[in-house]
C-alpha cells in the first residue's frame, strides 16, 4: 500500500484524518499515485494539478524520501521505499515566504 | 418575526452572522473553510437555503462549496454524502472546473504583449433569480461562468471575452469579473463590471455582450480617457424595481445611468473624495444610496482617519456623511467593493465589512451603525439574506 499524507486543509477538504492508504497499480509513479487519490477523492481534483494539462499547481510540492520530487517527470518510479509503504509519499503546501 | 442571516467572506474563512428582526443582539457562526480565503458567499432568493460559496487558495486553487440548509452544512456540489451513495458512484469531482470555452485566446499584458487567459478564481456568485440550481460566476482571469445543475459543473459564456477582451489588461489588483447583476425584469439581461476592463452588458442571456462605457472618463488610468474598454469600475448596484437605472463607483467618480449603461453621468457631487469601491441601493427608495469614500487610489484609507458612509437620497451629487457608531479618528480601514449589502425589512438595514474585521450594521436606513463583530479577518465580502 501506498501511504500518501494530505496537507491539512486537503485533509479536511477531503474528510480524511491521518494519512492515507492507497493500492496503486505498477509502475508507481507521481502521476499514477496522483490518479488513483483524485479517484478516491474527485474533491481533490484541480487543487494538486491543473485540470486540463495535469501539471503540478505551483505552490504544491512533492516530497519523499528526504528529496523534493515535485520537479521530477511525473511517470518516473518513485523510491522503492515508497512503493513498499516503508516511508510515506508527502504532498505539501509549498512554503509561504513573507 | 423576519430573521436576518448575514454571509461574509473573509481572508481566513467564512462567517455567518444571525439575529431577529430588531437586528440588535447577533449570532456569530464560523469560520467555516477555516484559513481559507473566501471570496464571496451568496444564498438563492428563489430558495434561501441554498447557498454557494466561493473558496480559494493560493496553493490549492478553487473550491466551491454549497449549503442546502442555510449554511449548517457544506458539500462541494455533487458529493454529498446521498450523492456519494447514487448508483452512479463518485462523482466526477467538477465543481471547481472553470475552463475557458473552447481555444482561451489571449489579453493585454503588463508589457504590451498578448498573455493567455488563465483561471485564477471565482470572485463572485451570483444566483438566479428564480432557480437554485443556476448561478453564475464571476471570475480572475475575466470571464463569466454558468451553472445549471446546482454548481456541479461550470461552463463559460465566452461572449464576453469577445467583447474585445484582448484589450483588457490586468490592473495591480487582478483582473476579475466582480459583479454580476442580474435584471428582475427582464431574464435575458445582465450587467458584468471588470476592474480594468470595464462594464458589459448582454440582452440575449449571456451570448453577445458589449461595453457600456459611454459618459465614463479616466483621464488619470487610460491614455484615451473616454476609451470603449480598459475603465476601471470598481462596482455597479440597481434597484430591483428600476433594472434600466445603474449606481457605479468607478475608481475614481461616482456615476449613474438612466438607460441600462447606454450613458453615464457622474453624480460625485459633494462628496470628499469620489475614489472608493462599494456601491448600493436602499431597499424602498431607488434614489437612495451609499458609498464609503476613500482618500485615494495610492492610500486606501478614509480620508482624516474618519470612517464614514456618504448617503444620497437625491440618486448622487447631493450626499450626506454618517458617522453615528463609526469611528471618527484612527480608522484607516478599507472597505472592498463586495462588501456592503442591505436587507429588505421595513426599516432597511445597510451592512458592511472592513479590511480591519469588522461588520457593521445599520437598522435604520444609514441613520447609526454598530459593529456586530469587530475582531474578524478582513472582510471580503457581505451579503444580507433576510428570511
Amino acid at each position: 500500500m501506498i501511504r500518501v499524507v494530505l496537507p491539512f486543509h486537503l485533509r479536511n477538504l477531503a474528510r480524511v484524518n491521518g494519512e492515507v492508504l492507497l493500492e496503486v497499480a505498477a509502475p508507481v509513479t507521481v502521476c499514477s499515485v496522483l490518479d488513483t487519490l483524485e479517484a478516491r477523492y474527485p474533491v481533490l481534483r484541480g487543487t494538486l494539478r491543473d485540470h486540463d494539462t495535469l501539471k503540478r499547481r505551483p505552490y504544491v510540492r512533492f516530497f519523499a524520501c528526504k528529496e523534493d520530487l515535485s520537479l521530477e517527470p511525473p511517470d518516473a518510479p518513485l523510491p522503492e521505499e515508497i512503493v513498499n509503504g516503508a516511508e510515506p509519499f508527502l504532498i505539501v503546501g509549498a512554503m509561504a515566504g513573507g | 418575526m423576519s430573521k436576518i442571516r448575514v454571509l461574509v467572506g473573509t481572508k481566513k474563512g467564512a462567517f455567518i452572522l444571525t439575529a431577529d428582526g430588531q437586528r440588535k443582539t447577533w449570532k456569530v457562526s464560523g469560520p467555516h473553510f477555516a484559513g481559507w480565503e473566501i471570496y464571496h458567499v451568496k444564498g438563492s432568493l428563489a430558495d434561501p437555503n441554498r447557498i454557494y460559496a466561493s473558496q480559494t487558495s493560493g496553493w490549492f486553487g478553487q473550491i466551491i462549496q454549497r449549503s442546502d440548509d442555510g449554511g449548517r452544512t457544506w458539500n462541494t456540489p455533487g458529493s454529498s454524502p446521498e450523492e456519494l451513495k447514487s448508483p452512479e458512484g463518485f462523482p466526477k469531482g467538477e465543481s471547481n472546473k472553470f475552463v475557458y470555452d473552447g481555444k482561451a485566446g489571449t489579453h493585454k499584458w503588463y508589457d504590451g504583449t498578448q498573455h493567455p487567459w488563465e483561471f485564477k478564481r471565482v470572485w463572485h456568485i451570483e444566483p438566479s433569480l428564480t432557480n437554485p440550481d443556476t448561478a453564475y460566476a464571476g471570475v480572475e482571469d475575466a470571464a463569466i461562468f454558468k451553472t445549471t445543475d446546482g454548481g456541479k459543473t461550470w461552463q463559460e459564456l465566452p461572449g464576453l471575452r469577445g467583447a474585445k477582451g484582448h484589450l483588457w489588461q490586468p490592473g495591480a489588483g487582478g483582473m476579475a469579473v466582480h459583479t454580476i447583476l442580474l435584471d428582475p425584469k427582464n431574464a435575458k439581461r445582465i450587467y458584468v463590471a471588470i476592474s480594468a476592463g470595464g462594464c458589459f452588458r448582454t440582452d440575449d442571456g449571456g451570448k453577445t455582450w458589449k461595453p457600456i462605457t459611454r459618459g465614463l472618463k479616466s483621464q488619470f488610468e487610460l491614455p484615451d480617457p473616454d476609451a470603449e474598454v480598459g475603465h476601471c469600475v470598481h462596482r455597479i448596484a440597481l434597484h430591483p424595481s428600476r433594472p434600466d437605472v445603474l449606481f457605479m463607483q468607478k475608481h475614481w467618480d461616482v456615476l449613474r445611468t438612466d438607460n441600462a449603461g447606454e450613458r453615464w453621468t457622474e453624480v460625485s457631487g459633494n462628496l470628499p473624495t469620489d475614489f472608493g469601491f462599494p456601491i448600493d441601493v436602499h431597499a424602498h427608495e431607488p434614489e437612495t444610496i451609499f458609498v464609503v469614500p476613500i482618500k485615494s487610489d495610492s492610500e486606501h484609507y478614509p480620508p482624516d482617519g474618519k470612517l464614514r458612509v456618504y448617503r444620497s437620497k437625491t440618486g448622487g451629487n447631493e450626499w450626506e456623511p454618517l458617522t453615528k457608531g463609526l469611528p471618527q479618528k484612527d480608522c484607516y480601514v478599507n472597505v472592498l467593493r463586495d462588501a456592503m449589502a442591505v436587507d429588505t425589512l421595513d426599516k432597511c438595514g445597510i451592512y458592511f465589512g472592513t479590511t480591519g474585521g469588522q461588520v457593521y450594521c445599520s437598522a435604520n436606513g444609514g441613520n447609526s451603525w454598530n459593529a456586530i463583530v469587530r475582531d474578524l479577518p478582513a472582510v471580503y465580502s457581505v451579503e444580507v439574506q433576510t428570511l
